[in-house]
This record gives structure tokens, C-alpha cells and sequence, in this order.
């Protein structure tokens, strides 16, 4: 007990004889902080109460607190065709969009473990596409699978005359031309996940199996694909949030049309917002869509901080 | 084993590796079909694209979509061509990228070297701003820029990409100051050294590649970014994809497809080069931004 006495003394005298420059220098970590914390907590967190806040007002042009209609913009949008049309091509746009990107990324990352030769050569050519923004994607698929001059056409001109591939056009099936376009821009990166991830399978796990007598494909998929999971969880984490954001690609493919079949809830967001000048309404739909990205991501960082911490 | 089973097990084992590399071609074909439509149809006349077909090579070559797209195409009102776009998008992405990143780098090296209490928490907050849909911030943001005078200006739109960086910055620098040694900015604190020379003289010339990997990340998402382009840029401030995209989906005019190709690549140009020169450290990014490090 002395002894820590002993210790703390001197420790606190010095402190408080200590000059200002090296006060300073206890501070300057923080104060190096601060500034980008302050304007996360402005821009992000006091972003989104503004947000939150302006939902429950009747803005329409501008933001204007000084109508309060409480959950009348929820129960308006969830009544809104549009809105609902939106929901449905989202379910549609994620689904395939997660699923085709991780059965492809898989299948792909398998072929091309296979000490494939020209590895270094392929493997930049399926990912490319992720450099590409959205709009310069949009616009080589709207114009490749547009009847006029792009697929129907070329197929046509090939000599069978009665083929017809108009998708991009029909209201029903264009929502299906946004996930081939997205399916092409992400299923590279998906592919490069999932390669990193099985060259990190233990070589002696695999040995062993084999000893065993067990074929190739028993091995991928008794073993090896199991252990994937956690590539599987990121995919899913990575490809639903982009799903839920999307918004340019729909834009320069068809801008929602025809009429309305292609709306997203990030279309709906903008259209609604600034194009319709109904402010209240657009902020409700803004929440819906951080609720359902904060759903997905927060247990994700949260188990992966988490595990973070205790290894 | 006889030695006809062992010739149909080699055998067998040809044709599997035939088939593993057809569909690998199979599929590149399919990733570059896309960039090869760009590419030969921006090399050609418009009335070819109209009657021939798209797959075809060019049968008349010639520039002149490429020139429109750069200088004389109509976007919007005016008959600028892209040019002008493509200026203000490198105008907005250097300084967006440097701020963000000097700022990643400097809150790096405080939450994982001058560790206080709570630093998790503010690593988490700044982290969860990565991942929020921008559609919640784009009212406020747009209010804000007015006030601040910066509605449809450049700087303004500076001054969001560098803020909406931040948390991918931080996070891409944490995880890397992270598994710096702790005993050598110890040794450098008790040889007197101040905070900012540990910084310069200690982490600094260690931190290339992840330096390297951010710049990437950070110019590829600002040059290609779409949302905030179009929805606080004006006349004079308007980016590259927003240009690009009122090309395109223009109502009026013929539809000049040769033209809005050759935008299409002046447009994706910049990060293409990048990813070219630099793919592993753009790999790396993807993986580090997608997977938390």
C-alpha cells in the first residue's frame, strides 16, 4: 500500500508542474480526432435525426417543421403504389441479384483454383467491371439489349428471324435486364472474395480427405465449401446492402420506366424528394431504406468487432 | 490398376480439364463482350450500328464519335461534349481524395496509437457511416451546402466526398496501424519525440500500401459516384457520370449510340487506367472496404 503511494506521488506532482507544451501534447491526440468526429456526428448522426424529424413533418418543397402529421407519410407511402412497386422489384433485384452473384463467384473461384495456367490472365478480365460506375454500365447494357440495335437485332441478323428478346422494354421483365447489368458489374468481385477465401483452406485438411479416398467433389462439398461460410456471410452482408442502395444503374438503364416498373426504393427516394416536391414523404422512404440497411449491417459489425476484440 | 482404366482415368481427366477451361473462357468472353460492344461501336459510323450489327467489327473506321463525345456533343443545353465534365470531375476528386485521406490517415493513427477511453465507440460510429444509404443525408446536405454558399459548386462537392469518405479512410488506416508495432512508437515517446514526429518519422514511411489502397478506392468511388453528382451539382459544376448519363438518356435528337460509347469510355477511362496499373492495390481496397479488413 505504501509503496503504490510512493509511486503515485511523484507521478502527480510532476503532472501538475508540467508545462503547457506538454499539456499540449496530451491533448493533441484528441484534438487531432475531434474534428472528423464532430463532422461524422454532424453529417451522419445529425443528418439522419434531421431526416428522422422531417418524416414525421408535412414539408413538401422545402423542409418545414412547423407541420407535424406523426406517421402519416408511413402510412401514405406504405399505401403508395409506387412505393409498393418498389418493394416488390427490391425483393426481386436483391434475391437474384445475392444469389446469382454467389453461385457464379463460387463456381467460378472452384474453376479457377484448379491451378489454372493463364490464372494471372483471366482472373483481371472477370473483375475489371467493378472499376466501371454504374452509368457507363447502364448505358453498354441499355444499348446491348435494346430490340433496335442491340441482342433481338444481332440474333435477327444472324438469320433467325423470328427471335425476340425485348425485356428492356416490357414492363414486367425489365427489372430482369437491371440484375443481368448488376450481375455482370459485381459477380468478378464476388468471384475474387471467394478465391481468397479457398486459398486459405488448410493443404493438410484437404490431404487427409484424400488419403481417405474421398473424390474432388466430395471434398468441395462436404469440406471445403462449409468452410466458405464466412465469405458466404460478407457476400451476402456486401451484395444486399448495394442491392438496397441501388440507384445509377437503374437510372441510366431505364429510369424507372417503362412507366413505373422499374422503381427502386432509392428511385422513389430521389422522384419523390425532388421530383415531386413532397419532402415528407421522401424522407419516410429515406428511413425504410437505412432500417433495412442498419438491420443487415449492424449484427454484422457488431459479431465482427466483437470477434475482432477477443482474439 | 490395368493400364486401359488408368488411360480412361487420363482421359477423363483431359476432358474435365477442357471443360473447366472452356467455361473460364466461356465467361471471359462474357465479361469483356460488354467493353468489346463499347469499343468497335464507337469506332463506327452511325448508320452501320443502325443496319449492321453490333458484333461486328467496323467496316468503316473512324474517330469522329470519339471527337464529338469529347468537344462537340450536345449535353444538356450546350454542344460542349464532355470535356468540360471531365474537367470538373478531376477538379472535385484530387482534393476530395486528399483531404479524406490525410484526415483517415491522422484518425488511423490516434485510435490505434493514443488509444483514450471510448475510442471503440467513435471507431464504431465512424464506422457505421460507411455503410448508410445517402438518400437519409441528401436533404440536410443539400440545406447545408445552401448555407454554407456552396450550393452547385465544385468545393461543395469537395467538401461532401470528402466528409462521406472519412469513415472508409479511418477504417482502411485502423486496420492497418493496427498491426503496427506498439514498442516502436513507444521507444520514440520516451526518446522524447512529439506526436507529430512519431507520425512523420515513424508510421509514415511505413504506410505506402495503404496509402496506395486508399487513393484507389477513394478516387474510384468519387469519380464514379452518381448521387451526390446529381444532386448537388449545377450548370457549371455538373461530374462526368451526370454528364454522361444526360447524353444518353437525352430526349431529343437522333440517338447517336457511336457517341454515347466513346463518352461511355472517356467516362470510365480514368479508373480503368488505375485498375490496370494498379489492380492488386484495387483488389485489396475491395476486399478491405468490403470485408472490414
Amino acid at each position: 500500500m505504501a509503496q503504490t503511494q510512493a509511486e503515485i506521488v511523484p507521478v502527480l506532482t510532476r503532472r501538475q508542474s508540467r508545462a503547457p507544451k506538454e499539456v499540449l501534447q496530451d491533448w493533441l491526440p484528441k484534438l487531432v480526432l475531434a474534428p472528423s468526429f464532430a463532422i461524422v456526428l454532424l453529417f451522419v448522426y445529425g443528418f439522419i435525426l434531421f431526416t428522422v424529424v422531417l418524416s414525421f413533418t408535412g414539408s413538401k418543397l422545402l423542409p418545414d417543421f412547423s407541420t407535424w402529421v406523426g406517421f402519416s407519410n408511413y402510412v401514405r407511402l406504405f399505401n403508395h403504389p409506387n412505393w409498393l412497386t418498389s418493394l416488390k422489384n427490391l425483393a426481386i433485384f436483391a434475391s437474384l441479384y445475392v444469389i446469382v452473384c454467389s453461385v457464379l463467384g463460387l463456381g467460378l473461384a472452384i474453376l479457377l483454383d484448379q491451378k489454372i495456367r493463364a490464372e494471372g490472365l483471366i482472373r483481371p478480365i472477370y473483375l475489371y467491371p467493378m472499376a466501371l460506375s454504374f452509368i457507363v454500365t447502364g448505358v453498354a447494357w441499355k444499348w446491348f439489349l435494346d430490340p433496335g440495335i442491340g441482342l433481338e437485332h444481332i440474333v435477327k441478323d444472324l438469320g433467325w428471324e423470328s427471335f425476340s428478346f425485348r425485356w428492356i422494354k416490357d414492363g414486367q421483365m425489365a427489372i430482369y435486364t437491371i440484375v443481368i447489368a448488376a450481375v455482370w458489374q459485381s459477380s468478378g468481385f464476388v468471384m475474387a472474395m471467394f478465391l481468397a477465401g479457398l486459398r486459405g483452406v488448410d493443404n493438410e485438411v484437404i490431404k487427409a480427405a484424400q488419403i481417405d479416398g474421398a473424390s474432388t467433389v466430395t471434398i468441395y462439398r462436404r469440406i471445403i465449401i462449409p468452410l466458405m461460410r464466412p465469405v458466404f456471410l460478407s457476400a451476402f452482408v456486401v451484395l444486399a446492402h448495394l442491392a438496397i442502395k441501388s440507384y445509377d444503374l437503374v437510372v441510366a438503364m431505364t429510369d424507372g420506366g417503362p412507366g413505373t416498373s422499374t422503381w427502386t426504393p432509392a428511385l422513389f427516394m430521389q422522384k419523390f424528394t425532388f421530383g415531386r416536391n413532397e419532402m415528407g414523404m421522401g424522407a419516410s422512404s429515406a428511413i425504410i431504406m437505412m432500417m433495412m440497411i442498419f438491420s443487415i449491417i449492424v449484427p454484422y459489425l457488431y459479431s465482427e468487432l466483437r470477434g475482432e476484440r477477443r482474439t | 490398376m490395368s493400364a486401359a482404366a488408368q488411360d480412361i482415368a487420363t482421359r477423363n481427366a483431359v476432358i474435365a480439364r477442357a471443360i473447366i477451361y472452356a467455361v473460364l473462357i466461356l465467361f471471359a468472353v462474357y465479361y469483356l463482350l460488354p467493353l468489346y460492344v463499347m469499343l468497335a461501336n464507337s469506332l463506327k459510323p452511325l448508320d452501320e450500328i443502325r443496319q449492321g450489327n453490333m458484333l461486328a467489327l467496323p467496316q468503316e473506321w473512324t474517330i469522329a464519335p470519339w471527337l464529338s463525345a469529347w468537344s462537340t456533343a450536345q449535353i444538356g443545353v450546350q454542344p460542349t461534349g464532355l470535356k468540360p465534365y471531365f474537367l470538373n470531375s478531376v477538379l472535385m476528386v484530387v482534393p476530395a481524395v486528399a483531404i479524406s485521406t490525410i484526415l483517415g490517415a491522422l484518425n488511423g493513427y490516434v485510435l490505434t496509437k493514443w488509444r483514450f477511453r471510448g475510442d471503440n465507440i467513435v471507431f464504431g460510429l465512424m464506422l457505421l457511416s460507411c455503410f448508410i444509404p445517402f438518400q437519409i443525408v441528401l436533404i440536410p446536405s443539400a440545406r447545408i451546402l445552401g448555407l454554407l454558399g456552396l450550393a452547385g459548386t465544385v468545393p461543395g462537392l469537395v467538401l461532401i466526398h470528402a466528409v462521406y469518405g472519412l469513415g472508409f479512410t479511418t477504417l482502411f488506416f485502423r486496420n492497418y496501424y493496427e498491426a503496427f508495432p506498439n514498442e516502436l512508437v513507444r521507444a520514440a515517446q520516451i526518446d522524447g519525440a512529439t506526436f507529430f514526429q512519431i507520425f512523420r518519422r515513424i508510421l509514415l514511411p511505413s504506410s505506402g500500401p495503404i496509402i496506395v489502397v486508399t487513393v484507389i478506392w477513394q478516387f474510384t468511388n468519387i469519380w464514379n459516384d452518381f448521387l451526390f453528382g446529381s444532386s448537388f451539382s449545377s450548370v457549371d459544376s455538373i461530374p462526368i457520370t451526370v454528364a454522361l448519363n444526360n447524353l444518353v438518356n437525352s430526349s431529343t435528337g437522333v440517338k447517336e449510340y457511336n457517341v454515347h460509347f466513346a463518352g461511355a469510355i472517356l467516362a470510365a477511362l480514368p479508373t480503368l487506367i488505375v485498375y490496370i496499373v494498379s489492380g492488386r492495390y484495387f483488389v485489396r481496397g475491395l476486399m478491405a472496404g468490403a470485408v472490414k479488413g
